[in-house]
């Protein structure tokens, strides 16, 4: 009995010491923002890649020449102004004074020049601008002009191209760098540096505040404006486990999760420490895409059948379940670009089986199963709602055969350009950014240059020629007539299916204050104090 | 017993070049592509051509596995297709983690399964040993994912004593470390507690009803020695063996409790490179675990002959 008590009390001591420990060990660094990102960080070179996660990485660390405001104006970032000649054909970029790389060598219009040059010759838009360029033109060290073949409008708008591939600022011995090798230097001048040695590729990523960073001094809105850092750094991590990623903010380990899936939302909105965030403009649209060069959707009236048999709400239901996080949308640029156009969409939102199966016999389908992909480890990319497809084409007298695939197989096989027999394809379906829909230059899902194009490989010189106009375009009126013609066109060809549109909910403990309601996350601006 | 070792090891040899060529040809066989991935979602095809001829994959199958071997026995693992980042590095880097945990499971479970196995063998049939039997049934019947989410719920949402995630190495304080693995730990060894105690129990009830330990009784030996000295010696080549393939079995699983847990170690690794066609980086780690594997074999059968001279004889 004796060596009980002594027993029950050595142990009534650890537990003490032990939850004292527990105290210590769980403390946080107010300072520091731990977020759980969408995707893990695997590479460093936004140029080579169009992955969200390394152009998130871009914004951290490197800047950009021009930005976009909260309402879609374009704003100088790192440049102090521009000016265009009165041809229209040359525009002359100026470097604020005193701009700095994080090793702390001055930023020069040479460095410029080389990220530009780099840049434009793996983006689609960047190739575009490239296309019209006659030189690009050192005039100083903080001056450089850009001259083009027209009068062009393209100079601003690939300049201030947000989404991936956005065009980074990096030093010119890095910029330099051929694109058939990725970058592993980590030099920007940013609001943050990355901490190299912290870094563990699908793991974490982790950032320091920048301290010679130069912000620009007006208010921040969109991403323009000045990127004030207030927290000493940012850690990014990975939690392939959902429910891991909710107990953690939760517990308080994690301050910030940057996509929740739907179906757990429940579990954090009544939590009183806990803030969502509903981001419309992070969100995106799911779609579906025909192979345009094997029977049937070589047709135009059976690919117009398909669109015809299409209802966006049953599908976003099963998408996404709960209204407040859906809508339907009848435009291929999504429901919040200045180009948003209705044009040509009569039959893209609710579904007439009725149309549909007059189009199929008009276009003479003998039946043959069309082939749909569905990627059962990727809900968002048609997992959950490749059946309802699926359905709502059966009721539209099409013959619809489904293949469960993983993601992997799907982004391979999608490739192929083989008749179905031989491994090919008719329907595959995937989900885009509205950083990447909103206007007919960054929407590469309307590209339609054949061979060239995205996978389904649709050919239309008309839309090819207007996508083309719109480049060189300099009146905001001029853009927006030709992209509602290139709408019409791209609906009546049928070289996407817009199937609706989602929000974004984000988790940020309530700790955080001075979130910005930005088209991708961004860390500046934000204060985090002790819960 | 040098012999015997030398015999293994050089028996080795064949199926490490059987693993090696298995997993190059079923990873060209599978469908995926590395290139695909760094790519990105709108990248055109010229564009995944472009890179996947500079990661070198469009080079014939056998010069790629004669590159990759070759490397290999120069103890070269190559670079990750797509951070770029040494395969040997990014090894070493994910190696501490899966050590621990395994290295933990390994010495707990022993150090609970074997004593509670002895102690329900000699109480068989009594309350105890009802009580060991069918907590041993639960604790192998219920997935280790299930176990760590209620772990998690019970000691890390209601109690808020240990983290829900992550990990901190040894470095950074014992205290750290092992705050970070309790509860990893505890519901990885759960299933191999259940299942070595099972095997200790019936080995050591079998070896009861021999007529040394009727002899061994009838000399007056204690029965604590009765069962340590002679039940669980000669039980001990198959406690050995599910030990043995417990530790095999261990190291592929633990992906589960990294993955609940959000720790970054070997499996996860692999589970990561494996989505993304990382070829480099799964070809490594699968060699290594074979290695492993083939490791842990060799120092059972050399424990064999050490509890069992008939074996070495």
């Amino acid at each position: 009995m004796e060596h009980i008590t002594k027993l029950f009390k050595l142990g009534a001591t650890g537990a003490i010491a032990v939850s004292l420990a527990f105290a210590a060990g769980t403390t946080t660094n107010a300072e520091t923002i731990t977020a759980v990102m969408r995707q893990p960080m695997r590479t460093l070179d936004p140029v080579i890649t169009t992955a969200y996660i390394v152009r998130n990485y871009g914004y951290m660390i490197y800047d950009t020449l021009l930005s976009l405001d909260a309402k879609g104006d374009i704003k100088p970032q790192m440049a102090e102004k521009w000016q265009v000649s009165e041809d229209g054909k040359t525009y002359t970029f100026t470097l604020r004074p005193g701009l700095k790389w994080d090793d702390g060598s001055p930023v020069t219009a040479a460095d410029c020049i080389a990220s530009i040059k780099r840049w434009s010759s793996t983006d689609s838009v960047g190739q575009i601008m490239a296309s019209l360029l006659t030189s690009i033109d050192q005039v100083d060290d903080r001056t450089f002009s850009l001259n083009f073949k027209v009068r062009t409008g393209i100079a601003l708008q690939a300049l201030s191209k947000y989404s991936s591939k956005a065009p980074f600022i990096m030093p010119k011995k890095v910029a330099e760098t051929p694109t058939s090798k990725a970058i592993t230097e980590s030099i920007g001048s940013g609001p943050f540096k990355f901490v190299k040695s912290e870094f563990k590729p699908g793991i974490q990523t982790v950032y320091v505040k920048n301290k010679d960073y130069m912000s620009r001094t007006e208010p921040p809105s969109g991403l323009a404006g000045g990127h004030v850092v207030k927290v000493d750094g940012v850690r990014w991590i990975t939690l392939p486990d959902a429910m891991t990623s909710i107990n953690a903010i939760k517990s308080g380990e994690v301050d910030f999760i940057e996509l929740l899936p739907y179906d757990l939302l429940p579990i954090l909105e009544q939590d009183k420490n806990i803030q969502l965030i509903v981001s419309k403009s992070q969100g995106g649209m799911p779609l579906m895409r025909l192979n345009h060069l094997i029977p049937p959707f070589n047709n135009k009236k059976i690919r117009q059948a398909a669109l015809a048999a299409i209802d966006q709400k049953e599908i976003m239901q099963a998408d996404v379940g709960s209204p407040k996080y859906y809508s339907t949308c009848a435009s291929v640029y999504g429901c919040g670009s200045p180009f948003t156009t209705t044009a040509g969409a009569e039959h893209l939102v609710k579904a007439d089986p009725e149309l549909s199966k007059k189009l199929l016999k008009e276009g003479g389908y003998d039946g043959t199963p069309v082939v749909i992909m569905r990627p059962t480890d990727y809900p968002n990319g048609g997992g959950s709602f490749v059946p309802v497809i699926a359905q709502q084409l059966r009721k539209g007298g099409f013959n619809v055969q489904i293949q469960a695939v993983d993601w992997q197989t799907e982004i391979q096989r999608r490739a192929t350009r083989k008749p179905v027999s031989q491994g090919g394809w008719n329907i595959a379906t995937t989900t885009l950014s509205f950083a990447d829909l909103g206007d007919p230059l960054s929407n590469y899902s309307i590209a339609a240059n054949g061979e060239k194009a995205w996978f389904g490989w649709p050919n239309n010189p008309q839309i090819e020629e207007l996508r083309h106009q719109f480049a060189v375009a300099t009146d905001l009126a001029d853009q927006k007539r030709i992209a509602t013609e290139i709408q019409k066109l791209a609906l009546d060809d049928v070289e996407i299916i817009p199937l609706g549109e989602f929000s974004v909910v984000s988790a940020a403990r309530k700790s955080l204050n001075g979130i910005l309601k930005t088209p991708l996350p961004v860390f500046w601006n934000i204060t985090k104090t002790k819960d | 017993m040098l012999t015997i070792i030398v015999k293994r090891l050089i028996a080795t040899i064949p199926v490490l070049v059987v693993v090696a060529v298995v997993i190059f040809a079923a990873l060209r066989l599978t469908p995926g592509d590395p290139a695909v991935i760094v790519a990105g979602e709108g990248a055109t095809l010229q564009q995944i051509q472009q890179i996947h001829h500079d990661m070198g994959l469009d080079k014939p199958v056998l010069v790629q596995f004669a590159v990759w071997a070759g490397d290999m026995l120069k103890g070269d693992f190559g670079d990750s297709l797509i951070s770029g980042l040494p395969v040997s590095t990014m090894i070493l880097n994910r190696a501490g983690p899966t050590i621990a945990i395994t290295t933990y499971t390994v010495l707990l479970t022993l150090l609970i399964s074997i004593p509670v196995g002895l102690i329900s063998a000699s109480r068989r049939g009594k309350f105890i040993d009802k009580l060991v039997s069918g907590a041993s049934v639960l604790g192998f019947s219920v997935p280790v994912f299930i176990t760590a989410y209620i772990l998690i719920f019970l000691f890390s949402m209601k109690l808020g004593w240990f983290p829900v995630q992550g990990y901190e190495p040894i470095s950074k304080g014992l205290w750290p470390h092992f705050q970070h693995l309790i509860l990893p730990v505890t519901a990885q060894c759960t299933i191999y507690i259940a299942l070595v105690t099972r095997f200790v129990r019936s080995g050591i009830i079998d070896t009861l009803n021999e007529d040394y330990i009727r002899t061994a009784r009838s000399k007056g030996l204690a029965e604590r020695s009765v069962l340590i000295r002679h039940a669980l010696g000669n039980a001990a080549v198959p406690i050995l063996t599910i030990i043995g393939i417990s530790i095999t079995m261990l190291i592929g699983g633990v992906v589960v409790t990294e993955t609940v847990f959000n720790i970054p170690g070997l499996g996860r690794l692999v589970v990561e490179a494996i989505q993304t066609k990382d070829f480099t980086i799964i070809q490594a780690v699968i060699v290594l675990f074979s290695v492993f594997d083939i490791a842990v074999n060799l120092i059972v059968d050399i424990l064999y002959t050490v509890v069992d001279p008939r074996i070495r004889n």
